[in-house]
C-alpha cells in the first residue's frame, strides 16, 4: 500500500520525452485531425499578426493622406480577416477538442480493459479508489493536454514566431530591442517552473489522501455512526483537508509572483520601445505607424507567453497523470493463459491437487503441501478452523491466484494449460464474501448474460428459496438493487449470490460458506433441492456447520494450511482426530438435550 | 424545454450560487481588501496607455527626448506598482477561494456524516465522491478565478471606458455599438451551457460509480468471466460521456471567436470613425493610439468574460447538485425533546408497539412489536431470513427510527437520548463486516480514544483473534486491505466483534456474528463472552440453536411479529417455530449418525 501511495506523488519530469512519445502513439489514429489543427493554427496565429500591419497601413498611408475610401477598404479587409479567423477558430476548437476527447475515450477503455485482466493480487494491495481515479480523473486531465494543450502550444509558438517575423520585417533594430527582455523572461519562467513543481507534488499527495479518506469513510459510514465517531472523524478529515488547503495556498503564492513579473517585463518592453523607438521617430528614421504596430505586437506577444506558462501547468499535470496511467498499464500482475492452451470441449470434473504450496505474500505459506483428488461427480467437503486456508484452497482452483509449487489438474490437464475462460465456465463459485451490483435482481443473477433465460433465473431462485421473498417485492425480479445490495437482508443477498451460481449451470460447483447467513429451514430446503442438481456434477463445499456436509463423499480437514485428515464422515469419526473433536464440540449440547 | 429556460429570470442562471453568501461573508474583510487591490492595480494598468499617449503627443511635436525617456521609465514603475497589487490580489482572493473550498468541503463532510443510512443506500459511493471532488472543485473555480477575473475585468472595463469617454465621447459611443449584441449572445448561450454541463456531471458520476462497483466486485466478475461484458458496458458509458462532452464543446467553441469578432468590430469602428475624425482634425494621432491600446486591453477581458460566464454556469450547476445533498434531511437527529442531562445508560430496553417499514411502498417489516429486556439480561432473536431481525436491532442505536410506537432505553424514548450517549453505550456488531484499511490494532480500538495494548489483548482474547494475530508477521500492526480484504472471513468477523467489545458497552448487540466462525472457535468465544456479558444487556441474533440456547429469553420473529418467547426449554416444549428449528438441527445430526 505504501508503494501505491507513492504513485500519487509521482511527479515525473515536467517533460519526459519517453512518456510524450508514448502519449503521441494515441494521437496516431487521429493524424488527420492533428494536421488539420496545425494548418488551422498557422492561419489563426497569422491573422491577428496581420491586424497591426493593417493598422499601420491605415495610419501611415490612409489617415495621414486623408484618404477615407482607402481607410474604408482596409477596414473591410480587417473585417474579412476577423471573420475568417473566427470561423477557423471555431473549427479549430471543435476539432481539437474532438480529438482530445476521442483519445481520452480510447485510453479510458484501454485502461479499463487492462484492469479487468489484472490478477486479484493487484486488487488486494490497491485501494479501489486509486484505480478508479486512473480511469476517471487521471484520463480526463489528459484531455486538456491533447485538446487545448498540444494544439494551443503550437498556436502560441506560431503566434510568437509570426509576431517576430512581422516585427523584424518592419524594423529589425526595434525588434532586437524587444528581444532584450527575453533572457529575463526565460529565467523567471525557469524559477517559476521549479517552484511550481514542488508544490504540485504536495497538492497531488494531499488530494490523493483526501480522496481515499472520503471514499473509505463513505463506504464505512455506518461504522462511523455506530461508534459515534463523527466528531473525531471530522477532525481527522479537517486535518487532511487543511493540509490540502495549505499546499494549494502555497502554490498560489508562486503564481501570484510570476504573473506580475511577466507583466512587469512586458511594461519594460513598452518602455524600451518608447525610449528607443521614440528617439528613432524624432530622428525620422521610423514612422509613428510602425511604433503603434509594435505596441500592438508587444501586447499580443505577452498573451501567448502567459498562456505558455499556464499550459506548462497543464503539461505537468498531464505528464504526472500519464505516468501513473502508464504505470498501471505496465503492471502485468496477470494470471497468464498458456501459449497454446488445451481446449476443453467437455469436462468430466476430475480434480487433483498434487503437493500444492501457496502463499499470498512470498514466503508466508498459507497452504502447505496439500494433495488430494476428487473423482467426477463426487461431492467433497472442506472443514477446518477459521483462517485454516479453506477459501485459499478454492481461490487457486479457479486461478484467482497461481500456486507456488506443485500442480492442480482438471480432467488430468494442468489448469495452467487451460484457458481461464474455459476453466471458469465449467466452475461456478458461491463466494464467501457476497457481492451484489446495483441494477436489479435479474441482472444480479445473470450478470448481464443474455444466454441465461428468465425461466432459468426463476428456476435458480426457486431452488435456493429466494423466489419466495422476490415475488413479494413490488417489482419482483425487476426490483432495483442498490449498491452492494444494501436494501436486502444479508441472508437474502446470500441467496441471490447462490442463485447466480446455479443459473450459470456449472459442471463443477463450489460453495464457500454459501448458506452461512441463511436460516436452517431454508438451508435444508436448498440442500434437498441441490442434491438433485448435483447428480453427475462435481462439487466442493466449505462449511462450518458440520451438518451440512455429512453427505459428502469425502471430507478434507484443514488445519493451519495443512491437510490433516481426509475420509468419509464415518472414517474420520473413527479416527478420533481433529474432525472427531470438532464434531463432539458441535453436538455435545444437543446430545445432552436428547438424552434428557 | 429550452424555451422555458429562456423565459426564466436571470437568477435562474446562477441563483444557486447565492448559497455561497455565508462563506463570502466569512471572509468579507479579506475580500474587500482584494477588491481594493484590484482597483489599485487597474489604476496602474490604465495609466500606462495614458503615458504612452503623452509620449506620442510629444513625439508628434518632435521636440526633445526628455519627456519620452521620463515616460518610458514611468511606464515601468507604474507596471511595478500594478504588479505589486496584482500579487496581492491573488494572495487575497485566490487564497480566500481555497479557504472557502476548505470550509465548503468540511461542511459537506460534516453534513453527510449526519445523514441516515437511507441516504447512503440511495446514493452510490462514486456519486457522493464526485460531488465532494468535481463539484466542489468547480464551485471553487467560481469563488476564485471567476470572481477575481470578473471583478478585475469589470473594474478595468469601467475605468477604461471612463477614460475613453474623457478622451472622446463620440468615438467611445461608436465603439460600444457591438456591446449589446454580445450581452444577448452570452445570455442565450449560458442557459444552454448550464443544462449540458449538468448532463456531463451526471455521466461522470456514472463513470465513477461503474468503475468503483466493478473493481470492488472484481472477484464475482472474474469467477463468472464477465470481463468482456463489463468492458462493453463501460465503453458504452464512456461513449455517452464523450457525446455529452462534445455537445458542450459545440457551444463553448463559439465563445472565443464570437468575442473576438465583437472586439474586432469595435476595433474597426475606431479606425473608421477615428480615422475620419483625424482627417477632420477632430482627433490627434496620440489619442487614436491610446484608443487602440485601450481597446487591445479590453479585448482580453471581453474574451475572458465569455470564459468566466462559462465557468459560472458550470459552478452554478455544480452548486445545484451540492445543494441537493445539503438539503437532505438528517431524519435521525437530536431535537428540543432531547434530554442532555442523560450522561449514562443502564441498559434495560423496551419496545412499545413498534412498527417499522423502510418505505411507504415496501411491505411492513415490524408490525406492532412489544417486548421488554431487563438490564443485564442476555436475550436472543431467531427467525427466518429476511424476517426483520437486523431491522429490529438497528432501531436501538437509531440507525433507523421506528415508524410507529417507541423504543425505550431505561424507560426513556431513544429519540430523547443524546445520540452520542446512546451510541457510545451500545456495542453493535453489524451483520456485514467493515474494517478500515488501517492497522489491525487501530481497527480494534476504533471506538475509543485511548486504547491500550492491555485492552487490545483482552478483547482479542475474548474474540479468539489472538491466535490468528500470532501468525501474522506484523502482529497487530498488520495493515489490512480495504474493507479488511486480506483477512479470512472469520478473522474479519472476529475483528469486528473485538472492536465492539473494546468500547466497554452497556448494551452488546451481536447480529449473526458467528456465521463465518467455525463451531469450535465459536464455543470458545461464547464461553469468554459469558463472563464479559455479566451486568451488560446483550442481544444475540443467530440461526444456530447452539448459539442462542443459553439466553435468558429467546424471541422468535415471524411475519413482522414476535410469535414466541421464553427460555430454550420453554420454547422447545411450546412446539412452534423454535421447536421445529431445534428438531431440524437435531435431525440433521441424527441422520448422519445413522449413516
Ligand atoms: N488476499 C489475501 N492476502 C493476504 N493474506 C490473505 C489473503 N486472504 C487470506 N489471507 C490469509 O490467509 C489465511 C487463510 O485464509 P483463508 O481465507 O483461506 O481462510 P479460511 O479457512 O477460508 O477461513 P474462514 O473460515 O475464516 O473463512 C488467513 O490467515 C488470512 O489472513
Ligand atoms: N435498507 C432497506 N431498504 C428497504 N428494505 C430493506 C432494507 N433493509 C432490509 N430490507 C428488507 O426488510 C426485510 C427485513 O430485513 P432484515 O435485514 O431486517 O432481515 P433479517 O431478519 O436480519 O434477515 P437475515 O437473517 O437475512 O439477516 C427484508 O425483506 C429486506 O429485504
Ligand atoms: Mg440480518
Amino acid at each position: 500500500m505504501a508503494e501505491q501511495q507513492k504513485d500519487d506523488e509521482i511527479l515525473g519530469k515536467a517533460y519526459d520525452s519517453k512518456i510524450m512519445r508514448r502519449l503521441l502513439t494515441y494521437v496516431k489514429p487521429y493524424k488527420k485531425y492533428v494536421v488539420m489543427a496545425i494548418i488551422m493554427n498557422i492561419i489563426v496565429a497569422a491573422l491577428p499578426a496581420v491586424r497591426p500591419l493593417l493598422s499601420k497601413i491605415a495610419l501611415d498611408t490612409y489617415i495621414a493622406n486623408k484618404d477615407y475610401n482607402g481607410l474604408l477598404m482596409i477596414s473591410m479587409i480587417v473585417l474579412a480577416v476577423l471573420i475568417l479567423q473566427a470561423v477557423v477558430q471555431y473549427y479549430l476548437t471543435y476539432y481539437s477538442e474532438y480529438m482530445g476527447q476521442k483519445i481520452v475515450y480510447d485510453l479510458r477503455v484501454q485502461i479499463f480493459k487492462h484492469v479487468q485482466k489484472l490478477a486479484l493480487r493487484y486488487f488486494d494491495k490497491t485501494p479501489v479508489g486509486r484505480t478508479v481515479t486512473r480511469v476517471t480523473n487521471d484520463v480526463d486531465s489528459l484531455n486538456e493536454m491533447f485538446s487545448s494543450g498540444i494544439v494551443q502550444v503550437f498556436s502560441d509558438v506560431f503566434v510568437i514566431i509570426w509576431i517576430y517575423v512581422f516585427m523584424f520585417g518592419m524594423a529589425w533594430d526595434l525588434a532586437l530591442v524587444v528581444l532584450l527582455v527575453m533572457p529575463f523572461l526565460i529565467y523567471a519562467t525557469m524559477v517559476f517552473r521549479k517552484k511550481v513543481r514542488e508544490t504540485y507534488r504536495d497538492v497531488r499527495k494531499h488530494l490523493a489522501n483526501l480522496n481515499s479518506y472520503m471514499q473509505e469513510h463513505v463506504t464505512g459510514m455506518n461504522i462511523v455512526q455506530i461508534f459515534a465517531k463523527e466528531k473525531d472523524e471530522l477532525e481527522k478529515f479537517s486535518a487532511i483537508n487543511g493540509e490540502y488547503r495549505a499546499a494549494n495556498i502555497k502554490s498560489v503564492f508562486y503564481y501570484a509572483v510570476f504573473f506580475p513579473v511577466v507583466e512587469l517585463l512586458s511594461a519594460i518592453t513598452f518602455g524600451l520601445i518608447i525610449w528607443y523607438g521614440g528617439g528613432e521617430v524624432i530622428q525620422s528614421k521610423l514612422t509613428l505607424g510602425v511604433l503603434i504596430a509594435f505596441f500592438q505586437y508587444t501586447e499580443m506577444f505577452w498573451r501567448p507567453v502567459r498562456d505558455l506558462s499556464e499550459k506548462y501547468n497543464v503539461l505537468q499535470q498531464a505528464m504526472a497523470s500519464s505516468e501513473r496511467i502508464f504505470k498501471l498499464l505496465d503492471d502485468e500482475t496477470f494470471i497468464p493463459d498458456a501459449e497454446n492452451p488445451v481446449k476443453l470441449e467437455k469436462v468430466k470434473g476430475e480434480i487433483e491437487f498434487k503437493n500444492v504450496w501457496f502463499a499470498y505474500n512470498p514466503g508466508e505459506y498459507v497452504l502447505k503441501n496439500v494433495s488430494f483428488d476428487i473423482k467426477p461427480g463426487e461431492t467433497i467437503a472442506i472443514v477446518g478452523a477459521t483462517g485454516a486456508g479453506k477459501t485459499s484452497l478454492i481461490n487457486i482452483l479457479t486461478r484467482f491466484y497461481d500456486i507456488e509449487k506443485g500442480s492442480i489438474t482438471l480432467d488430468g490437464i494442468d489448469i495452467r494449460q487451460l484457458e481461464k475462460r474455459d476453466l471458469r465456465k465449467y466452475i461456478s463459485m458461491v463466494l464467501q464474501d457476497v457481492f451484489l451490483f446495483s441494477g436489479n435482481i435479474k441482472t444480479n443473477i445473470n450478470l448481464g448474460n443474455d444466454e441465461i433465460t428468465d425461466a432459468q433465473i426463476i428456476e435458480a431462485a426457486k431452488t435456493v428459496g429466494a423466489d419466495k421473498f422476490i415475488s413479494k417485492l413490488p417489482n419482483k425480479y425487476e426490483e432495483e438493487v442498490k449498491e452492494k445490495g444494501a436494501t436486502l437482508s444479508v441472508g437474502q443477498r446470500q441467496l441471490i449470490s447462490f442463485a447466480r451460481a446455479l443459473a450459470y449451470n456449472p459442471q463443477i460447483l463450489i460453495l464457500d460458506e454459501a448458506t452461512s447467513s441463511v436460516d436452517t429451514e431454508t438451508e435444508i430446503l436448498i440442500q434437498e433441492a441441490i442434491q438433485k442438481l448435483l447428480v453427475g456434477r462435481t462439487s466442493i463445499v466449505i462449511a462450518h456447520r458440520l451438518s451440512t456436509i455429512q453427505n459428502a463423499n469425502k471430507i478434507l480437514v484443514m488445519h493451519k494450511g495443512e491437510l490433516k485428515e481426509m475420509g468419509t464422515h464415518q472414517e474420520l469419526l473413527a479416527k478420533k482426530g481433529i474432525y472427531y473433536r470438532l464434531y463432539q464440540l458441535q453436538y455435545k449440547d444437543q446430545e445432552v438435550v436428547r438424552t434428557v | 424545454m429550452l424555451d422555458r429556460k429562456r423565459k426564466g429570470n436571470g437568477l435562474e442562471l446562477f441563483g444557486n450560487l447565492v448559497h455561497l453568501k455565508k462563506y463570502f461573508l466569512r471572509y468579507k474583510g479579506t475580500l474587500a481588501l482584494g477588491f481594493i487591490f484590484i482597483i489599485l492595480s487597474n489604476i496602474g494598468n490604465v495609466y500606462i496607455p495614458l503615458l504612452v499617449k503623452g509620449a506620442f503627443d510629444e513625439l508628434q511635436k518632435k521636440l526633445s527626448t526628455d519627456i519620452i525617456v521620463k515616460n518610458a521609465i514611468l511606464i515601468a514603475l507604474t507596471s511595478a506598482f500594478a504588479g505589486l497589487f496584482s500579487f496581492l490580489i491573488r494572495q487575497t482572493i485566490i487564497v480566500v477561494s481555497r479557504k472557502i473550498e476548505y470550509d465548503l468541503r468540511k461542511d459537506f463532510w460534516e453534513h453527510i456524516q449526519k445523514l441516515p443510512m437511507r441516504f447512503f443506500q440511495n446514493n452510490s459511493t462514486g456519486n457522493i465522491m464526485s460531488h465532494a471532488t468535481n463539484d466542489i472543485n468547480s464551485v471553487r473555480s467560481f469563488v476564485g478565478p471567476s470572481v477575481m477575473y470578473s471583478v478585475d475585468n469589470g473594474v478595468l472595463f469601467i475605468m477604461t471606458l471612463s477614460i475613453l469617454f474623457s478622451l472622446s465621447t463620440k468615438l467611445t459611443l461608436y465603439t460600444l455599438i457591438p456591446l449589446p449584441f454580445m450581452s444577448l449572445f452570452v445570455y442565450l448561450v449560458m442557459s444552454k451551457i448550464h443544462s449540458r454541463y449538468t448532463k456531463i456531471q451526471e455521466k461522470f458520476s456514472e463513470l465513477t460509480t461503474r468503475a468503483q462497483e466493478n473493481f470492488s466486485g472484481i472477484r464475482v466478475i472474474k469467477s463468472y468471466f464477465r470481463e468482456n461484458y463489463e468492458i462493453d458496458q463501460y465503453s458504452k458509458i464512456s461513449d455517452e460521456y464523450f457525446q455529452r462532452k462534445m455537445n458542450l464543446v459545440k457551444l463553448q467553441a463559439f465563445f472565443h471567436p464570437i468575442f473576438f469578432v465583437i472586439a474586432g468590430l469595435a476595433f474597426i469602428i475606431i479606425f473608421l470613425v477615428g480615422g475620419n475624425m483625424i482627417i477632420n482634425n477632430e482627433l490627434t494621432v496620440g489619442t487614436l493610439t491610446a484608443f487602440i491600446l485601450y481597446l487591445s486591453m479590453l479585448i482580453w477581458p471581453m474574451i475572458s468574460f465569455g470564459w468566466v460566464a462559462n465557468m459560472i454556469q458550470q459552478a452554478d450547476a455544480s452548486m445545484k447538485r451540492l445543494m441537493k445533498i445539503f438539503n437532505e434531511p438528517y431524519e435521525i437527529s437530536e431535537n428540543e425533546n432531547t434530554n442532555h442531562v442523560i450522561k449514562d445508560l443502564q441498559g434495560s430496553i423496551e419496545f412499545k408497539n413498534v412498527s417499522f417499514r423502510y418505505k411507504d411502498d415496501l411491505p411492513v417489516v415490524l408490525d406492532n412489536v412489544s417486548f421488554k429486556i431487563e438490564q443485564g439480561q442476555t436475550i436472543a432473536f431467531v427467525g427466518h431470513t429476511g424476517v426483520g431481525k437486523s431491522s429490529l436491532i438497528n432501531l436501538i442505536p437509531r440507525m433507523y427510527d421506528a415508524t410507529g410506537g417507541e423504543v425505550l432505553i431505561d424507560g426513556i424514548n431513544v429519540k430523547n437520548i443524546p445520540i452520542g450517549i446512546l451510541r457510545t453505550n451500545i456495542g453493535l456488531v453489524p451483520q456485514e463486516n467493515f474494517l478500515f484499511s488501517d492497522t489491525l490494532a487501530n481497527n480494534i480500538v476504533y471506538g475509543i480514544t485511548d486504547g491500550s495494548q492491555i485492552l487490545i489483548d483482552k478483547v482479542t482474547e475474548i474474540a479468539q483473534l489472538n491466535k490468528d494475530v500470532e501468525t501474522f508477521p506484523n502482529g497487530f500492526e498488520t495493515i489490512l486491505g480495504e474493507r479488511g480484504i486480506t483477512l479470512s472471513g472469520g478473522q474479519k468477523q472476529r475483528s469486528s466483534l473485538a472492536r465492539a467489545l473494546a468500547i466497554d458497552p452497556k448494551i452488546l448487540i451481536l447480529d449473526d456474528s458467528f456465521s463465518a466462525v467455525d463451531t469450535h472457535t465459536e464455543e470458545e468465544i461464547l464461553k469468554r463472552l459469558k463472563e464479559f456479558m455479566k451486568n451488560r444487556t446483550s442481544i444475540i441474533i443467530s440461526h444456530r440453536i447452539s448459539t442462542v440456547k443459553d439466553s435468558d429469553k429467546i424471541f422468535v420473529i415471524d411475519k413482522g411479529k414476535i410469535t414466541e418467547q421464553g427460555t430454550h426449554d420453554e420454547l422447545v416444549a411450546f412446539g412452534g417455530i423454535y421447536a421445529d428449528l431445534h428438531t431440524k438441527q437435531l435431525l440433521e445430526e441424527e441422520l448422519s449418525e445413522m449413516e
